[in-house]
Formats: structure tokens, sequence, C-alpha cells
């Protein structure tokens, strides 16, 4: 376990490595030029546009670039050309936000995905299969900008119902259970629609696997002693099941975090990905590395959470 | 002539087209796709001999602006009256335009590093996987409005981007096909007879991976369309005053009360569009994998 956890963190600093290369190539190769003003702007003198170089190392080699970049970034010097502010203090202001939203999106996910894809392979050849096939694929094919747009404007303009932002604005909450309630509300419709593409990939992906463990020996084992379906498919079938689910939660994040941008930008959500958005309408280039570079670590993080989890979810898991 | 007996056999590729047929899905999404496919390929037909039909999607009219649909008007008009029924078969053009270009430029080089990785094996494997690995990192739509945004929204950079960050999956699949076929006994053999690598890979090893390959690349389709649209609602897609499906839904977003068409027929385009593909890809798999 420790070897395993030790061997995990090496493979993740190559990857961190990888992942800053291609975080700052993406950035410094494509055209266009990082001034907050424009290129040619005569009322600019040489001498600010000589000073502004200077400040974000621009007259330097590439590989000098790149080095400043991540030392600024890891010693949290790297600043936003928006606002001048440290990109990381920027970021980290909206990391409980996004946290929040993506572990909400998650839970949804697997809650909804495990009883659709459980359904369909109960009912694996029947019409209750083909309508839940249905289902999944037509969660993936919502384009998520306009199913939020919709209900967005119904909700708010025709019904008045208060769902922006992270709280309503303008009441005077009792208590602070009155008020965590109205965060927990104001979170769950973004999570719901994130977690779409979830919940349709998470239970075609647990049906695959449950009809494989149906047909095993100790299924017909348990169905011989009697025990009820139900028992037998959530107690001995899914628990056999439910492992690459958990070992996949990782690999979910990309979908969910690069998904929040637009989710997030409707719904006025402060998190990560408006972040995001506003850093691509201002060509905020260092926030632009940096939010790539802190997303990618954290799917990391989230990869070897998931692998720690399907080990503690089935004990058959050794993880050498 | 006498005729011989004919020994009716069937080869894997009639078996798989006969169990794709058998799924109940297949048909209505084909005919969908196949829809799609004329209305896209007639507009463009259309509009590079120089006819407009019905109208032109960028005539501005402020007197008929807003107008619902109408027998003028079959979907209505915009806020700059002009006509969306033209303008969703022009968006038909750049949404499958959009998903092909960007999955044949994902399959390229899907197919070429998961081929040499898995060919070749060893260090390379190593360097190429890790970089998949790396790549799978990042937050998939951010990263392509990043750098669509940088690069300057366009037709040719959004394909492009979208092609360069969807092909990871590809490479993965790809390689772990190699990896299972470069031990069979006819790929051996070939090595023995001192064939070249290039001929290994293209003559014996690419076409019986051609199954699961296919299946990616229908399945890349509908990803790509759908990024395009998220890319167009936050007016990083292609430009206006050209019509997508998504800019139509972004230029009615202020009027979603008033004017419902401006939002309904582009997103049900998309939604139906993109629907078909993933459920033609999902019968194209069962079909691929399942023996007998």
């Amino acid at each position: 376990m420790i070897s395993f956890i030790i061997r995990r963190l090496a493979l993740s600093v190559v990857l961190l490595f990888i992942i800053s290369i291609i975080s700052f190539f993406i950035v410094t190769l494509t055209p266009g030029s990082p001034y907050p003003w424009g290129e040619l702007n005569p009322k600019i003198s040489a001498e600010v546009k000589a000073n502004f170089r200077k400040k974000f190392h621009l007259d330097r080699p590439l590989h000098e670039q790149y080095a400043f970049i991540m030392r600024d970034l890891f010693t949290g010097s790297l600043r936003s050309i928006k606002d001048d502010r440290p990109v990381i203090s920027r970021i980290l202001e909206r990391l409980p936000a996004t946290v929040a939203l993506n572990l909400t999106s998650i839970v949804i996910s697997l809650a909804f995905g495990t009883l659709l894809g459980v359904t369909a392979a109960r009912y694996s050849g029947h019409w209750q299969d083909a309508v839940g096939s249905f289902i999944a694929f037509l969660f993936i094919a919502l384009p998520g900008f306009w199913i939020t747009y919709v209900v967005v404007i119904a909700l708010v303009k025709g019904f008045g119902v208060p769902i922006l932002g992270t709280h309503s604005y303008g009441i005077d909450f009792p208590n602070a259970l009155a008020s965590g309630l109205d965060t927990l509300w104001h979170l769950l419709l973004p999570a719901t629609i994130l977690a779409l593409g979830g919940i349709a990939s998470q239970s075609r992906y647990l049906r695959a696997t449950m009809i494989e463990s149906l047909r095993e020996d100790y299924i017909r084992t348990a169905r011989s002693k009697g025990l009820s379906e139900d028992f037998i498919l959530y107690k001995h079938a899914l628990r056999n099941s439910i492992r690459p689910i958990i070992a996949g939660i990782g690999m979910v994040l990309p979908a969910l975090i690069g998904g929040a941008v637009v989710i997030e930008t409707i719904f006025a959500y402060p998190g990560m990905g408006r972040l995001g958005y506003e850093a691509v309408l201002e060509r905020d280039y260092p926030m632009l590395v940096a939010l790539n570079f802190v997303v990618a670590a954290l799917v990391l993080l989230g990869n070897l959470i998931s692998d720690l989890l399907s080990a503690a979810v089935d004990p058959r898991v050794r993880l050498e | 002539m006498q005729s011989t007996p004919i020994l009716k056999t069937e080869t894997p590729t009639s078996r798989v087209l006969r169990r794709f047929w058998a799924n109940p899905a297949a048909i209505p999404s084909v005919v969908i796709i196949i829809f799609f496919a004329l209305i896209a390929g007639g507009t463009f037909l259309l509009s590079a001999t120089g006819h407009d039909w019905p109208c032109n999607p960028n005539q501005t009219n402020l007197e008929l602006k807003l107008l619902p649909p109408s027998p003028e008007h079959w979907m209505g008009t915009d806020n700059l009256g002009r006509d969306v029924f033209s303008r969703m078969l022009h968006g038909a053009s750049i949404s499958l335009t959009v998903g092909l270009v960007a999955v044949v430029v994902s399959l390229g080089i899907g197919i070429t590093v998961g081929a040499i990785a898995g060919y070749f094996g060893g260090i390379t494997d190593q360097i190429l996987m890790r970089s998949v690995d790396a790549l799978l990192c990042f937050p998939t739509f951010f990263l392509i409005l990043t750098v669509v945004a940088l690069l300057g929204p366009s037709l040719l950079n959004i394909v492009v981007v979208i092609g360069l960050v969807s092909w990871t999956g590809t490479a993965r699949l790809v390689r772990s096909e190699f990896l299972t076929l470069r031990e069979t006994e006819y790929v051996k053999s070939a090595r023995v007879l001192g064939q070249r690598a290039w001929h290994i890979i293209t003559r014996h090893i690419l076409p019986n991976a051609a199954a699961p390959i296919l299946v990616t690349a229908v399945l890349g389709i509908p990803d790509a369309i759908l990024q395009e649209a998220g890319l167009s609602f936050l007016g990083f897609g292609v430009q206006p005053p050209q019509a997508t499906w998504g800019n139509i839904i972004a230029d009615g977003k202020t009027y979603l009360l008033d004017a419902w068409w401006l939002n309904l027929f582009p997103g049900l385009a998309i939604l139906i569009a993109s629907l078909s593909f993933y459920l033609a890809g999902d019968a194209l798999r069962e079909a691929a994998e399942s023996r007998g």
C-alpha cells in the first residue's frame, strides 16, 4: 500500500512535468500577444513595452520563460495580467465552490448511474433495458448549455425561483441551517445538469459489468438460497461490478471541470470554470497556464484517490 | 458450364452488418444521419452555385424581426429578421463538417501514436503513453476553449484543435489492439518472412483493428458537434454572420421568453443529430463485439 502510493507519486511527478510543458506551450506557441494593450498601439512608449516584456520575462528564450513561469507558479508570485493579483490566490478563492460542485455532481451521477445501470442489467434484453439505454444516450447527446439556459430562464424569469450564484441575496436567514440549505439548493441544479453525462456513461459501463457478474455461479447459488432479487442485485452482483466505476471516478473530472465552464457561466456560479472563461475573454495568459496546470494536477490527485477507494471497496484488489 | 454448389459462408464484415441492422436503433439513426447529410450536402451545393433556398441565411430585414414560425418562415425569424430555417440548413453543414474533419484529425494522430506505441513497445511506448496520460488530465472543453480563443476562432482552427485534443482515446485503443495482434501467428510469420514494420502495421494489423477504430470514429463525431456548439454558444465558435446551430441559440438567448423558436429548433437539431450518431455507434460496437 505505502509502496504503491510512493510509486504513484513518483509517476505523478513525471506526469506533472509533461503537464506543465503542455500548459506552457499551449499559451506560448499560439500567435497573438499577451499585451493588455494592442501590440501596435502608438500611445504606448517603447520603454513601457520593454518593461512589460521584462516583467513577464518575454525577452528571454523559451526554455527560460518556461522556467520562470513554473518558478513563479510554485512560489505564488505568478500574477494575473488583468488585475495584477497572484493567480494562485485567485484560483484558491474559487476552489471550495468548484470542489463542492464537482463532488455533488459525482455523488448524483453515481447514485442515478447505479440505479439506471442496475435496472438495465436486471431487464437486459427487455424493453426496460432499451428505454434505459435510450435515456443514457439522450443524456450524453443533450447540449449542456442549451438545457441549462432553458431551465435557468424558465425558473428565474418564469417562476422567480432563486437559483443563480451560491446563495440567495437580500434574505436574512434565521440560522445557519437555513443558510446552509439555501447554499445546497443553489448547488443542486447546476450539479444535476453537470451530472447528466456521468449518469449516462456510468450506467452504460455498470450495465456491461453487471451482466457479466449476473452469469457467475455465486449468483445462481444466491438465487437457489431463495434470496430476494433486489438483495442479489445490489448486495452480490453490484458489489462485484462497481469497482471499475469507482476506479474511473478520477477520469470523470476532466469532462466535469471542462463542462462546468459553460454551466458555471450561465448559473453565475463562482467556480474555476467561470474563472477560466473570464481568463479566456481577457486573454489572461498567466491565468490560463496556471488554471490548466492546476486542474490537471487536481485530476491526477483524483485518480490516485479513486484507485485507493477502489481498493477499499474491493478486498480482491491488491495495490502493488 | 457445370455449376458448382455454392457453400454459403458469412464474412466477418457481413456478420457485423447483419448484427448491426438487427439492432432496433440502427435503422432510425442511420436514416436520420443520412437525412442530415443530404441537407448539409444540398445546402452546400446550392450556395456554392449561387442559389439561396429558401432564403439567404444572412439577409437581414429589421421589419421582419422575431416573427414566429409561419408558412413564409418555417422556423420564424431572428432578432435581425434573418430566416431561421435557412440558417438551420447552413448550420447543418457546419456541424457535420466539424464532426467529420475533427474525427479525421483525431483518428490520424490517434492511430499513428497508438500504432507506434503498440508495435514498437519499450521506451517509445513509455514516452508516448505517459504523454497520453498527461493529456488526459486536462479539462477537455476548457483546453479546447483556451486554444481556440488564443488562435482566433475559425472553422479550420476549431476542427484542428478539437481533433488535437481528442485523439487520446483512439491512441489507447489502437495501442491495446496492437499489443494483442502483435502476438498473433500471422504477424509473427510476417516478421519471420522479413516484411518491413510499415507493411506489417498497415497490411496485417490495422485491418484487423478496423472495427473498434470505426466505432470510436462514429462516437467521436457527436462529441465534436457538441463541442463546436458549446464554443459557438460562448462566442468562440465559427464566427458570425456564418450560421451554426450553436450561435443561433447564442443569438437567441436574450429573446428566449419572447422567441422560443430561436432556441428550440437548433437545440433539437443538435440533440437529434448527436443522439443518432451515438445510437448508431453503440449499435456498431455491439455488433462488432459479440461473436456468432
